[in-house]
């Protein structure tokens, strides 16, 4: 149940995310979700395309430091409480999560979040049987 | 004031004469109590009878750094442990130190170099050292301090570091002589700027700087802004520490080496051919007093020229002209002597991979700094923030531990740095001296 994401390190000049993103719509990949972390130096910035592989290559050839991490796919009720929902499910259960980020598209009604955490199995089975839907990765990159 | 007047301003002849005897004595306790000598005496045909005159020194090959690292710590000692009183050490070009040995006559010679050295530059008994050299496996702080006490001054040991604290000593005890790195010194009048306190209002008469390359026009600031005249004083661990060579006040041009313990020559660093005076090369040493660590014909790395002009303040000791540079790609930030080879062995012993670095050394706010640029690779790489910036904390703290610097480690993208032929530049230095 896991989806993939990609991570790039960026320095924190400018242009550098242009770059990237030039990249990605030269190589014909589609951005399915993003976010950037930032220091004064340095940025690393974690993508979910429809292409992750090819995606992975393109900015590779182009020189880039590029790696794959797992994450989850959650679907998030669109109303107050729903994302304190799944993190007090989480907290509960002393899972740490690394970071988290919104996709940019719904699921039919609910939103869509991305999150980093390193139990990530225990934290997919703590969340199902809580009847929280985690979505298929494969389900995931062509929403 | 010419401290040692018998020694330092003896007619050449005398003095010959006497170089002659003692680097003879050196020859033939090196040969008796160094394997390392002995085996390269016996490699090359020289038995100690063979130098007869100044001119055969000439025959016996060159001592080198990398001579020092193969013996380290103590296989050039020539004196067992139990003589042995001090140890100091200095920066190799790996992981390692060079490790120098002093025994109780050793300490009482380089106090006796350091006063002459303190004398020549202005101080007398009666003066208050401010000697804000680092004290610890560095020579520098204990050298100085050492001779303030053998002249019968009042030595402040208030070493490097604590700024403002230092600021408020000198305001507060009315040092007259200032010892320090002159790129330190240069920091100190802009701290004592933002206190509100005038240098012209301080008691300092002369500041004797050294330990780093510094110029004619940092001579100028530190006299115009300190209101003092400022010498140059050279010295290096592995022939003594502070106090090889010396510029009198009178004349502030060139260092008098102490040759009555130290014969200079200068050679071509690629032949190894010796260079007549004037002529500019690397220095080489020999020590004819030392007991626990004699060199002999050690190359210093240090490019100058040697001039024998009679001068004006009486002593008849050679004059070298300011360092100019170096044969090696030794970089001195702070008073810290630091090789590129040793910031790479910090980060392949942090993640056992060789990764493509730079060093940048500016100098901001008169003080040096050192910035570390790290390629990130794939196996360096998180998509964790905090684990990038551990990394950058890592490498930063082992630098610091290992080679006593404080760098600022900055992580950049593959290929940022500038590749000459496909060789990336190791070492960017855009200080002006």
């Amino acid at each position: 149940m896991r989806a993939e994401q990609i991570s790039v390190f960026l320095e924190n000049k400018a242009g550098r995310l242009a770059e990237v993103a030039a990249i990605l719509a030269e190589a014909d990949v589609n951005i399915r979700a993003l976010a950037l972390a930032d220091t004064s130096d340095f940025g690393v910035l974690r993508l979910i395309t429809n292409d992750n592989q090819k995606a992975m290559q393109a900015l590779k050839n182009r020189g880039f430091t590029v790696s794959k991490t797992d994450v989850v796919a959650v679907e998030v009720e669109d109303k107050p409480g729903g994302l304190n929902r799944i993190l007090d499910i989480l907290h509960q259960a002393e899972i740490n999560v690394e970071y988290m980020y919104a996709f940019v598209q719904h699921n039919g009604k609910n939103a869509v979040m991305i999150f980093r955490i390193d139990a990530i199995d225990e934290a997919i089975k703590l969340l199902q049987k809580n009847n929280i839907t985690v979505i298929e990765g494969s389900q995931v990159y062509t929403m | 004031m010419i401290l040692d007047i018998g020694f330092e301003t003896m007619p050449r002849e005398d003095l010959e004469a006497i170089v002659l005897r003692r680097l003879k004595a050196t020859i033939d306790h090196v040969y008796a109590n160094v394997p390392f000598y002995r085996k390269k005496f016996e490699e090359n045909h020289i038995t100690p009878n063979d130098i007869k005159s100044l001119e055969d020194l000439k025959q016996i090959p060159f001592t080198t750094k990398k001579d020092l690292r193969d013996n380290y710590p103590f296989g050039m000692f020539a004196v067992p442990m139990d003589n042995v009183v001090r140890i100091h050490a200095s920066s190799g070009t790996t992981g390692k130190p060079t490790v120098v040995g002093y025994t109780a006559r050793d300490i009482n010679t380089w106090a006796e170099l350091m006063a002459r050295a303190l004398a020549a530059g202005g101080a007398t008994r009666g003066d208050i050292i401010h000697n804000a050299y680092g004290y610890g496996l560095f020579t520098g702080g204990l050298g100085v301090h050492y001779g303030a006490e053998k002249l019968g001054a009042s030595v402040i040991p208030v070493s490097g570091g604590n700024t403002k604290r230092q600021i408020i000593i000198m305001k507060d005890f009315g040092p007259t002589i200032l010892t320090a790195t002159p790129s330190y010194t240069l920091h100190l009048a802009e701290v004592a700027e933002e206190m509100g306190v005038s240098f012209r209002d301080l008691k300092f008469k002369f500041g004797i700087f050294g330990a780093e390359p510094w110029s004619e026009n940092m001579r100028q600031e530190i006299e115009q802004k300190l209101n003092i005249i400022a010498v140059d004083i050279y010295g290096l661990s592995e022939i003594m520490g502070p106090g090889v060579a010396i510029e009198c006040h009178e004349a502030k041009k060139g260092l008098h080496i102490f040759e009555d313990h130290f014969i200079p020559e200068i050679i071509d660093p690629g032949t190894g051919e010796v260079l007549p005076y004037g002529e500019t090369g690397e220095l080489v040493f020999t020590t004819i007093t030392k007991e626990a660590f004699p060199l002999i014909r050690y190359r210093t790395r240090d490019i100058t020229s040697l001039n024998p002009e009679p001068c004006i303040c009486g002593r008849t000791h050679i004059r070298m002209n300011r360092v100019s540079g170096r044969t090696d790609d030794m970089l001195i930030i702070r008073g810290v002597n630091v090789f590129p080879s040793q910031i790479e062995s910090v980060l392949m012993g942090i993640n056992e991979v060789e990764p493509h670095y730079q060093l940048i050394v500016d100098r901001k706010d008169k003080l040096d700094t050192l910035t570390v640029l790290v390629e990130v690779e794939e196996r360096l790489f998180s998509d964790e923030v905090k684990v990038l910036q551990n990394l950058e904390r890592k490498v930063s703290k082992n630098i610091k531990e290992y080679l006593g610097v404080s760098a600022k480690v900055k992580l950049v993208e593959p290929k940022a740095i500038a590749r000459s032929q496909g060789k990336a530049v190791r070492v960017i230095d855009n200080r002006k001296i």
